[in-house]
């Protein structure tokens, strides 16, 4: 069963059709990853799935379900989580403070208890505490955990961004193009970071511009272009279709990819 | 039969009459929230001594005609000491706080016209001034309702200074440098637009209107240190329902507060009259937030 | 000892002792007066606190909460005959209540937009009060009965000065229980990114009304000490001119700093009553006030002390 379906899922802004009639299953565990050019409508299509905007036509199912038009609130206790293409980090937190906020879906206190500070409210701080804690040492930022987020290095925060996320502990995971300005380094670990999620049994959904980690971490990509469908299929299926050559990739491009 | 249709006529008489008054405070909403619509436009600050720039105006025209000055001076004097206030205002006090956001500007612009209100109190007085009526205080008969000249003065008064405006903005050089500035600060910039210079410009003929508008509607509502306060509220309040930064939206916006209080203060309760301007911002807010001309705003994530 | 000094209860350690020290400086009442006066607003500055320094938001007619706080204990036992104490839980109740029904709408709003109707809200129930002659008693105000417990009445500045003093100290104890917990997290992080606490299940809606209607309770409770104390309130109390000094206050004091309101509320307070020579330059400085802070020390006092003290920059 897929556990993320999107069926003909249509947003349009001021007369130009931002995704039109885009339709994909993610099996559970998958890594799937959506590529296009700019402008494809990628970011948008993550916003439509992660509740920032409303769809004008089609649905999204999550595990079965049809959350379309659901808040990103609602989804994220359903279990989905998404990261930002342009890192929204609570800046004024540290480092383990934004981890903490992401265990908040589990957190039990109410703000009565909080103002009162019942011994509910001790407990429940310290086990946010070491859960984030932990989340922090599997992507190695154990270090940063005291350290305002506004101080940290950029590759830094954005794998920050995604611990957080995974926080949540969510059934499926959205990456907005997590290797954005990372250099070479930085983009390695992060293809460490996808594997050992995707292992973990999170379904990754990435959309990605950089071909080298899409290709060695995708199991399915989707291709877009000016908001629809252009092909679907493995890594080695899409790097060879023509139509995705054409409009996205160019001939050296998926030399370079390969090679 | 007769009675009946006299009625009618003293109702209608009514209505007019508070039409009448209702269109001589909108066209002061209107100029106030014009001169707010000029700021937010070229510099995203909402302006709240806005008000101060009308009472400046009218106060300082009173007390420079009780020292001796002849009127025609003294309201030249006047528009010419407000414009120099508005322009200090935006070097002194909005300048030098350009990044900051846009509440801590409010509050920029809200300690300004409490300084000023300060000012005024000690410079002038605490009492209520008034100037003579352009054309004598005659009230003009109009189908059963008076109308004061003055009335008329202040009308036609707005409606040469929006189509000043509105030639300066279309016709000239500078007036498109606004438009610009208004548009797209760093492209603006980018073209060589001084925009440092087109912001304290936008203050200036901001405060320019205000005065004006101040000197004008003295005669019939008379003056006094702290009318400034009140008055950029409902300035505020206007703009917000014509649409925030729509320069036409501002004057229709001003003319239908000022009517709506009019009617309200009439038909319902005077003592509540202020309070119009405050529930109009608030269903505006909550209804519709983009005013009648306005555009609804979409955040990019 | 470093875990010590930086502790959460120090602050408020140090401000009690600091209130059960200070009178003995006083030489008169009237240092009690102005003394309650300051711990006073600083509680309603607590809350103002932290609905803008730590939630993000904004409000620029908080003073229509004391307005509530301060009539209710007034109108209360004069017409309709409820004790003094029943009157204050009732205000703090009423004041919960319209912070409830106004903010759902009002907190969708951002910015400067936000900034208005706050004070568009406040300046109606100002004029409510003003207006409402035949219950309020106009612009010239009403008298307020005294606080009386179990036969003992509340009498005079000194008592004054110790029950808002100690109620300064819960205040500030419950605030920084609160910043410290699940639901400060969630504050701090929609005042960062509300975007990114959505996505992370938080709802950001009702935390920001929360916490609007714990800032409204501060508030009211506040305004009715003041009215208590003083013996007759007028709606200047709720006007518009008090809800821009509270935001001054905060401001200056250093927004998400408790303890800071202290300062501001302390600048504040007794600025004018220093320099009471000065009186009808009373708006003049207070304009200057508002406008310097907000240009050249938008920090706030307390956080650029602190981080001084701690080898940092603010």
């Amino acid at each position: 069963m897929s556990i993320l379906s999107v069926d003909n899922l249509s947003i349009t802004f001021g007369g130009v059709c931002a995704v039109d009639g885009v339709s994909f299953d993610i099996a559970e565990g998958l890594v799937f990853s959506i590529i296009g050019p700019n402008g494809a409508g990628k970011t948008t299509l993550f916003n439509l799935i992660s509740g920032l905007y409303v769809a004008q036509g089609g649905r999204v199912l999550l595990a079965g379900e049809d959350v379309s038009g659901w808040t990103p609130e609602r989804l994220a206790r359903r279990g989905l989580s998404r990261t930002f293409q342009n890192l929204q980090i609570f800046f004024r937190l540290t480092a383990l403070e934004n981890v903490m906020v992401g265990r908040h879906r589990h957190e039990r206190t109410g703000i009565f208890t909080d103002l009162l500070r019942l011994p509910a409210v001790e407990r429940q701080n310290r086990a946010t505490r070491e859960q984030a804690m932990m989340a922090l040492s599997r992507i190695g930022l154990q270090m940063m955990a005291d350290r305002p987020a506004g101080s940290l290095a950029y590759g830094d925060l954005k794998r920050l961004e995604i611990a957080r996320a995974l926080a949540t502990e969510p059934s499926v995971l959205l990456l907005d193009e997590p290797a954005a300005g990372c250099n070479a380094v930085e983009t390695a670990e992060l293809e460490g970071v996808i594997r050992g999620i995707a292992k973990d049994g999170v379904t990754v959904v990435l959309v990605e511009h950089d071909m080298r980690l899409v290709m060695n971490v995708s199991d399915r990509i989707h291709v877009l272009a000016n908001g629809r469908t252009l092909a679907e299929g493995t890594a080695a299926e899409v790097r060879v279709d023509p139509a995705v050559i054409q409009a996205y990739l160019g001939a050296q491009e998926v030399g370079r990819a390969v090679g | 039969m007769k009675v009946f249709c006299k009625k009618i006529w003293l109702s209608m008489a009514e209505l007019l009459q508070f039409i009448f008054s209702g269109l001589t405070v909108g066209a002061v909403y209107a100029l106030v929230a014009l001169g707010f619509t000029l700021i937010y436009n070229a510099s995203d600050v909402v302006n709240f001594a806005q008000g101060e720039f009308v009472m400046l105006g009218g106060m300082t025209t009173v007390f420079l005609g009780l020292a001796g000055v002849p009127l025609p001076i003294a309201a030249l004097i006047a528009v010419i000491a407000t414009v120099a206030v508005g322009a200090a205002l935006h070097r002194l006090a909005i300048e030098p706080a350009r990044g900051a956001g846009p509440v801590a500007l409010i509050m920029i612009t809200i300690g300004a016209s409490i300084f000023l209100r300060g000012i005024a109190q000690v410079i002038f007085d605490k009492r209520f001034h008034s100037l003579p009526s352009l054309f004598g205080s005659e009230p003009i008969r109009v189908g059963g309702a008076a109308i004061l000249p003055q009335s008329l003065v202040v009308l036609s008064g707005a409606v040469v200074i929006v189509v000043l405006l509105w030639v300066f903005i279309d016709r000239t050089l500078l007036g498109k440098a606004v438009i610009a500035t208004a548009t797209n600060r760093l492209a603006a910039r980018l073209v060589g637009i001084d925009t440092r210079r087109i912001v304290g410009f936008s203050f200036a003929v901001s405060a320019a209107i205000g005065a004006v508008a101040g000197i004008l509607v003295t005669p019939i509502t008379l003056t006094s240190y702290e009318v400034g306060t009140l008055l950029a509220l409902k300035g505020f309040a206007a703009a917000m329902l014509g649409g925030m930064g729509n320069a036409i939206g501002a004057v229709v916006g001003g003319i239908l507060l000022g009517l709506l209080e009019a009617i309200a203060a009439g038909y319902l309760s005077s003592q509540y009259k202020d309070a119009v301007a405050f529930l109009v911002i608030l269903v505006v807010l909550f209804a519709m937030p983009q005013g009648l001309f306005g555009r609804a705003n979409v955040d990019r994530v | 000892m470093r875990a010590l000094f930086y502790s959460r209860l120090m602050p408020i350690a140090a401000v009690a002792i600091i209130a059960a020290v200070l009178p003995v400086y006083f030489p008169s009442a009237y240092y009690y007066r102005v003394a309650a006066l300051v711990f006073v607003y600083a509680l309603a500055g607590i809350g103002l606190n932290l609905l803008m320094g730590f939630a993000g938001q904004v409000s620029l007619g908080h003073a229509g909460f004391i307005g509530i706080g301060a009539y209710a204990v007034a109108v209360g036992p004069t017409h309709l005959g409820l004790p003094t104490w029943l009157s204050f839980f009732a205000g703090a109740a009423l004041s919960a209540i319209v912070a409830f029904l106004v903010g759902r709408p009002i907190l969708r709003l951002k910015g400067h937009y936000l900034a208005i109707a706050t004070l568009g809200f406040g300046t109606l129930l100002s004029i409510v009060f003003t207006n409402q002659a035949n219950l309020t008693g106009g612009p010239d105000g009403m008298s307020v009965p005294r606080l009386v417990l179990l036969g003992w009445a509340a009498r005079g500045s000194e008592t004054w000065y110790w029950i808002s003093a100690a109620s300064f100290v819960i205040g500030a104890a419950l605030a920084l229980n609160l910043i410290d917990s699940p639901t400060g997290r969630a504050l701090r992080a929609i005042h960062d990114s509300e975007v990114a606490a959505r996505v992370l299940g938080i709802d950001v809606a009702q935390k920001k009304l929360n916490v609007f209607v714990v800032s409204a309770v501060y508030a009211s409770v506040a305004g009715s000490y003041l009215a208590m104390f003083n013996g007759l309130i007028t709606p200047e109390v709720s006007g518009f001119l008090r809800s821009i000094e509270l935001v001054a206050m905060v401001v200056l004091g250093g927004m998400g700093s408790i303890v800071g309101s202290l300062v501001g509320s302390a600048v504040i307070v007794v600025l004018p009553q220093a320099l009471s020579f000065l009186h009808d330059y009373e708006h003049m400085v207070l304009g200057l006030i508002v406008m310097g802070v907000m240009i050249f020390l938008p920090g706030g006092i307390v956080p650029s002390l602190t981080a001084l003290f701690a080898g940092r920059r603010a």
